[in-house]
């Protein structure tokens, strides 16, 4: 099987897979007890987190919030940035954010919140001033994501903070960074964010974890409510093996984005390619500049994207069509929608994401298959 | 041969599934999702389910074979829900399933079968096709699990694909397979409500998404006198007797409803009695009409087939009854029948009285 669907979730990395090992054997402990077994998952976890927040340019490690994963510190950044305090401050938001920002948003304009979701251009690009003219003193926060699950477009998040900041400065900035991070150099400095999510199995650390990065100051109301831990921000018992193996999938991450960048770029460069020499009929959705490295989102008119993905199953190539419901039937995509697309053109679309599995020749096998599914009619 | 299954995640669809594999052949299964709850969810009741999909999920996976769901949500919608809502509206008494057989299921799944490059495409169905020069369609093995009825708008381009292994079986030889296989569904139960009527209850179903099939109006005789009042035409369908709330001597029936005027009319059985029928949409399994006048007709889908007469009446046909029927309501499909073999059938545009 050639995976081509790492948007959606990657292989962990032997180097993740290592470090975890004695967090699921011996190493079993509750790292909020005061022995022995406690402080030896304590301290591995205290290690994971100085090297998470090093990795994210965080001044300081107790900026680093442990979660169950990026809905969860989603969640956390809006809903916990618009309630904090008592208060029920505004959400600034974009209209192809993922679920866990937009649903999150929902929740907190039921609970009495203003919520202003802004458009997105033909790309999937917000316009810093639009999401600035959104903002006022009442916001809260302003979640923007660093790219996009789907289609791979990247947001200008520290323009649209810069512009945030200069109209409303007591607002929080928030930006998902859960598919950017394998191969965009993610700090915190350099997107201008107070708030940051994270998520471990996107650049091959293990699922059901994840972090929020939360600038020193910032207060937010819990989400979870319980035993205290992550200083009150985040109670329940800490998934110590997910956050030792996420913090080693991120070191190797990070020191792999430029090799990354280079040997993806070169596989989805064949990758389009070829599949553009076969069927010149194809589209791209969002021009290859504006998008993540490893992200190719394309249509091949007139041919339904649920029945391409059923041949490149049966081809053995892993790929999607964006979002799935929970049958496994696809969901029509609020993303493609907010672009301008229609829906039947939004019904061809196919998401192939490469991964840090994968070198320059699988674009090559990659297209080949692919073309081949493309062209099959009886 | 490759073959695609639509599975429901019932019995019979999952033995079908595991019959093709018996016979060599390569198994493809889908289900295709058709309706959702209001926030997009797979419906809680009613034959899709999201515990049938994972049962049928969980079937292929048993089986080892790929398995799919597809969205056909919106085409379901325009095709068969609204089209179900609007006949009713019209004082109509739509069958859903025939419906969506004629216009969804079957046009859909051969078309996935053609796009996948797929040579028969299998359903769970108890009917049965035979071949001798041309394709028949045939009445299932197990007569009281006959569905030759619903499926009587396939013709020969569709039978020449289209296979239904569990129509050779009675019921009781289908889960017995099922059980020796250790398929999860060998014991669950039939689906019996239209499937995209949560509880059963197309009336309340109908009250909620069609808000003008609950305007109240008035129950009148075949004088036209107010008997009493009603609370939506929904509630009501010819032949019913039951649920009228007007008290008489005799037995009331309705015999017809009429929507725009919400007005309900009821009368002695008598006055049901119909003699004939006119068809519409008429579709011949042979591709062309019998040479023969003299046929059986179904006109519903739990009863049983009448002699009757047929002619051609420009683009329908008429069909006259040997006897006087009652209960023959517009809407619903007329089935033609030569013995156990489906000839053809059609919907029941209008009545003519006895």
């Amino acid at each position: 099987m050639l995976y081509l669907d790492n948007a959606a979730t990657t292989p962990l990395r032997p180097e993740a897979r290592e470090a975890m090992a004695p967090f699921l054997g011996d190493a079993f402990g509750n790292p909020s007890g005061v022995h022995g077994v406690a402080r030896r998952a304590k301290n591995a976890m205290e290690a994971a987190r100085e090297q998470v927040a090093e990795l994210v340019g965080a001044a300081h490690p107790l900026e680093i919030v442990f979660t169950g994963g990026g809905t969860e510190s989603d969640n956390l950044a809006v809903v916990g940035a618009a309630l904090a305090g008592g208060r029920r401050g505004g959400v600034v938001t974009t209209a192809v954010e993922h679920e866990a920002v937009l649903e999150a948003a929902r929740f907190a304009g039921r609970l009495g919140c203003q919520v202003e979701v802004v458009g997105v251009d033909h790309r999937g690009v917000a316009a810093p001033e639009v999401v600035a003219a959104s903002a006022g003193p009442d916001t809260a926060v302003v979640s923007v994501m660093a790219a996009n699950n789907e289609t791979g477009a990247r947001q200008p998040v520290a323009k649209i903070a810069h512009a945030v900041r200069a109209v409303a400065p007591q607002a929080l900035i928030h930006s998902d960074a859960v598919q950017a991070f394998a191969s965009d150099d993610v700090t915190v400095d350099a997107l201008g964010v107070d708030l940051l999510t994270i998520a471990s199995h996107k650049f091959g650390g293990p699922k059901g974890v994840g972090m929020l990065y939360v600038r020193d100051g910032v207060e937010l109301e819990p989400v979870l409510h319980g035993g205290g831990q992550e200083l009150g921000r985040r109670s329940g018992t800490h998934n110590v093996a997910g956050i030792v193996g996420m913090a080693a999938a991120m070191a190797a991450a990070v020191a792999d984005r430029a090799g990354f960048r280079e040997r993806i770029g070169e596989a989805r460069r064949r990758f389009e390619a070829r599949i553009q020499g076969a069927r010149p009929d194809v589209e791209f959705t969002v021009p290859a500049a504006d998008r993540l490295v490893q992200h190719s989102h394309l249509r091949f008119p007139g041919t339904g994207a649920d029945t391409m993905l059923i041949r490149l199953d049966q081809a053995q190539v892993a790929a999607s069509a964006g979002s799935a419901c929970s049958s496994g039937a696809m969901k029509t995509s609020h993303v493609l929608a907010a672009m301008g697309m229609d829906h039947a053109a939004a019904r061809e679309c196919l998401r192939f994401t490469f991964g840090w599995q994968h070198g320059p020749e699988d674009g090559d096998a990659a297209a080949a298959i692919v073309t081949a599914a493309a062209g099959a009619r009886r | 041969m490759r073959a695609l299954v639509a599975m429901s995640g019932g019995v019979d669809s999952s033995v079908a599934a595991a019959l093709m594999l018996e016979d060599g052949h390569e198994v493809v299964g889908v289900t295709l999702k058709q309706w959702e709850g209001a926030d997009g969810s797979l419906p809680t009741a009613g034959c899709c389910t999201v515990a049938d999909a994972e049962d049928a999920r969980r079937v292929a996976a048993q089986l080892d074979v790929p398995y799919y769901v597809l969205d056909y949500v919106a085409e379901f919608r325009a095709a068969v829900v609204d089209r179900f809502g609007a006949d009713y509206l019209a004082g109509r008494t739509p069958n859903p399933c025939v419906e969506c057989n004629r216009r969804v299921r079957f046009r859909a799944l051969l078309d996935r079968a053609d796009a996948l490059g797929c040579d028969l495409l299998v359903t769970g169905h108890h009917a049965r096709v035979r071949r001798n020069g041309r394709y028949r369609l045939l009445r299932a093995t197990d007569p009281g699990k006959d569905q030759s009825y619903v499926l009587h708008m396939l013709g020969q381009a569709d039978l020449a694909r289209v296979r239904l292994p569990v129509g050779e079986m009675t019921k009781d030889e289908v889960r017995a397979h099922a059980g020796r296989l250790g398929l999860r569904s060998a014991a669950k139960p039939d689906s019996q409500d239209i499937c995209f009527v949560a509880g059963g209850d197309y009336r309340e179903f109908l009250r909620t998404h069609f808000p003008a099939a609950a305007r109240p109006g008035p129950i009148v005789d075949e004088q036209g006198r107010q008997v009493g009042t009603h609370a939506g035409t929904a509630g009501f369908t010819v032949g019913q007797r039951r649920g009228l709330g007007v008290a008489a001597g005799e037995r009331r029936y309705v015999t017809s409803v009429d929507a725009p005027t919400a007005t309900v009319t009821i009368g002695p059985r008598a006055a049901l009695a119909t003699a004939g029928c006119r068809v519409s949409g008429m579709s011949w399994v042979a591709g062309e009409a019998p040479a023969g006048r003299d046929v059986a007709v179904q006109l519903r889908y739990r009863s049983r087939p009448v002699p009757a007469t047929l002619a051609p009446a420009g683009d329908d046909w008429e069909l006259d009854f040997a006897a006087p029927q009652h209960g023959v309501a517009v809407g619903q499909a007329a089935v033609v029948y030569a013995g156990d073999e489906v000839l053809g059938g059609g919907t029941i545009e209008a009545t003519r009285p006895a």
